[in-house]
């Protein structure tokens, strides 16, 4: 099983709900707010893993787990086998240069003051014994990678002075500088105008393909993470409730939560039949989750007591197709 | 026999004068909107489609001002009314607008019913308080939610109720016309799916005019019978939804439409447009779309194309296009 880059164990984060002062000498208990609740998938070399859900549902608290940008309340993440969960700092700070992160607003992410040169360079600089003439070719090598060219023309100029889609070249640039053999990308493309999404999207097919890295990509767009990831997990309230190949969540997919999910995809075809059910509701508070199954308070499937009282563990009903939804029959 | 639809809006030219020179925002756009009908505007960000929202409803930011063409709703040139004028006849009355952003369109710090009141008291000064609450319960109710909601605080709303309880407001003095501004964006796909199917069922009921802006042409889909498509302040296409996503005409219409993945149907190839929308301090010369079109001819870096006619309700602005 040498080819799993990137395997999440049972992870779990809960926040601390910040009480006031008197609410605090009131309450009994403390709060917290379970972002994830007990996930666990893994990511083969050079597959593009998606994580799809509603905003609240913990896929970004999920993706910033993995790379230990923030330390999970228990559970394990492991990296080409090894745990790296309980690893110091100092040893963390050797393994980052594998695991990166691209954010969604290429306004927000780059430093404003330095040159496009220097974001990318900076990761690279960072790795011991790189001579300047070393990063340099590093650089301009990646911002070909990335189809800023020629890179001259970039390397001296500063975020300001590029478009949006030219912003998350550079972000993209400067993850795969490094050679990382994981990436994580939050919705990578969110921010950007619709006509550019693709040009991105391919961008990053590409170079997981070259680099043979693994990815995971973190987005709310279903229709886009279609044409994006070789297998998707959908996530509801901290919890991933089904997963498996993407051709199979989009054609067969099993918990109604995933149904509802996409049908509520708007077709960009006026001929096309109109958006009939739609669940009622909203996410509740990941607060105090609905007991049982998360998803039944707005199930339309809802089969009686067991969904209220029993969570339903996600389990595998053959090819590698996982659900957790007691519609569903016993392991196979 | 000629009707006269409730808008015409000719040549509509906006600018706003900022230090550094005329942003030309939106340039001789021309359409019409009868009454009961449903129009998408689409386009990518900066293309002048707020714009155009705000143009109608006269009510731009600093610096921004109407210079030239006009905005016949219901055969008066509202262009020509003053303030007051617009305050007392066209706005909320006419034309309502629901903005951009649930989360910040509403007053933190007052109860929405005391929201929908005061705008139901500034333009119908002879309703009392309590007739307006009462109506504001019904509004509440139209849009799904619970009437007794209606002396909550935003806060206590959900995104979706909020965006429900802005569109209730929008309603507030019988408007004929609605806008709706990024309707969809910022909420999650199921509250999405939820909002878009309360917006067409209002429309069906109250026999509204819907002016949907949006750079998701699939909401547009979901809703609209016309769709009109704007880059950098032109109007390039427009027309019925159906023959306009069958046989789009102009480049930028049919890129656009091939870079909108469909989730279920057969899996295609995603395109994009290489480049990046202009600056509109200034904008190429001739077609707006040349430096980006991978048919740009000689002509098109020249001559701004004018909007021809090609069928009984199908407008393009191209040079390749014969009208």
């Amino acid at each position: 099983m040498e080819d799993i880059v990137i395997k999440a164990e049972n992870l779990k984060k809960w926040f601390p709900v910040k009480a006031g002062f008197l609410s605090s000498l009131l309450s009994k208990r403390q709060l917290f707010v379970r972002a994830v609740d007990d996930v666990s998938f893994q990511i083969k070399k050079k597959e593009i893993f998606g994580l799809a859900g509603e905003s609240g549902s913990g896929k970004t608290t999920t993706g910033r787990l993995l790379v230990r940008l923030i330390e999970p309340t228990s559970g394990k993440v492991y990296f080409k086998g090894k745990e790296i969960t309980s690893l110091k700092e100092d040893e963390m700070k050797l393994l980052r240069r594998h695991m990166q992160i691209i954010f969604q607003d290429p306004y927000e992410s780059l430093n404003p003051r330095i040159t496009v040169g220097d974001i990318v360079a900076e990761p690279v600089r960072l790795l011991k014994g790189a001579t300047p003439a070393e990063v340099n070719e590093v650089v301009r090598q990646t911002l070909e990678d990335v189809e800023l060219t020629p890179p001259e023309e970039f390397i001296l100029r500063y975020p300001h002075e590029l478009s949006g889609g030219q912003r998350q070249r550079v972000a993209v640039a400067r993850a795969f500088a490094v050679n990382p053999e994981f990436i994580v990308a939050d919705e990578p493309v969110s921010m950007l105008d619709v006509s550019i999404r693709a040009e991105i999207l391919k961008l990053m097919i590409s170079l997981v393909q070259k680099y043979e890295a693994s990815f995971l990509y973190i987005t709310h767009d279903l229709a886009l993470s279609r044409h994006m990831c070789d297998r998707l997990a959908i996530m509801y309230l901290g919890k991933i409730v089904e997963m498996s190949d993407t051709e199979k969540i989009v054609y067969e997919p099993l918990h109604p939560y995933t149904k509802a999910l996409i049908e509520a995809v708007p077709e960009p075809d006026p001929t096309a039949k109109r958006i009939e059910t739609v669940i009622k509701g909203e996410i509740p508070s990941p607060i105090n989750p609905p007991p049982g199954c998360r998803f039944h308070t707005r199930c339309p499937a809802y089969i009686g007591d067991i969904c209220r009282k029993k969570e339903p563990p996600l389990m595998n009903i053959g090819k590698n197709h996982y659900v957790a939804c007691h519609l569903y029959g016993k392991e196979k | 026999m000629m009707t006269m639809p409730l808008l015409d809006v000719q040549n509509l030219t906006t600018y706003y004068f900022t230090r550094r020179g005329a942003v030309k925002a939106a340039e001789g756009v021309s359409f019409g909107l009868e009454k009961g009908e449903s129009l998408g505007l689409a386009g990518e960000s900066g293309c002048g489609k707020t714009t155009i929202a705000l143009s109608l409803l006269k009510i731009l930011p600093q610096g921004g001002r109407i210079v030239n063409g006009k905005v016949i709703f219901k055969g008066v040139n509202i262009v020509d009314l003053d303030e007051t004028e617009m305050r007392e006849k066209i706005r909320w009355k006419g034309i309502s607008i629901v903005f951009q952003g649930a989360m910040n369109a509403l007053n933190p710090v007052f109860k929405i019913g005391d929201q929908i009141v005061e705008a139901i008291k500034i333009h119908e000064p002879k309703v009392t308080k309590r007739e307006a609450k009462e109506r504001g319960k019904k509004l509440m109710e139209m849009v799904g939610i619970e009437p007794s909601r209606i002396d909550n605080y935003p806060h206590e709303f959900s995104g979706g109720m909020r965006q429900r309880a802005l569109i209730a407001m929008s309603l507030a003095c019988n408007p004929e016309m609605l806008i709706a501004d990024e309707p969809g964006t910022a909420l999650d796909v199921i509250v999405q799916a939820q909002v878009l199917r309360l917006m067409r069922e209002l429309k069906d009921r109250l026999n509204l005019s819907l002016i949907m802006i949006t750079h998701d042409l699939s909401m547009i889909a979901e809703v609209c019978k016309k769709i009109a498509i704007m880059y950098a302040g032109y109007l390039l296409e427009y027309g019925d939804i159906v023959t306009i996503f069958k046989k789009p005409l102009h480049p930028y219409t049919q890129d656009l439409i091939q870079s909108f993945p469909s989730i279920k149907a057969a899996k295609q190839e995603m395109i994009s447009i290489p480049g990046t929308p202009p600056d509109l301090l200034n904008p190429p010369p001739g077609c707006r779309f040349h430096p980006r079109c991978k048919y740009a001819m000689n002509i098109c870096k020249k001559k701004v194309p004018e909007m021809k006619k090609i069928a009984g309700d199908h407008f393009v602005a191209c040079h390749l296009v014969k009208g």
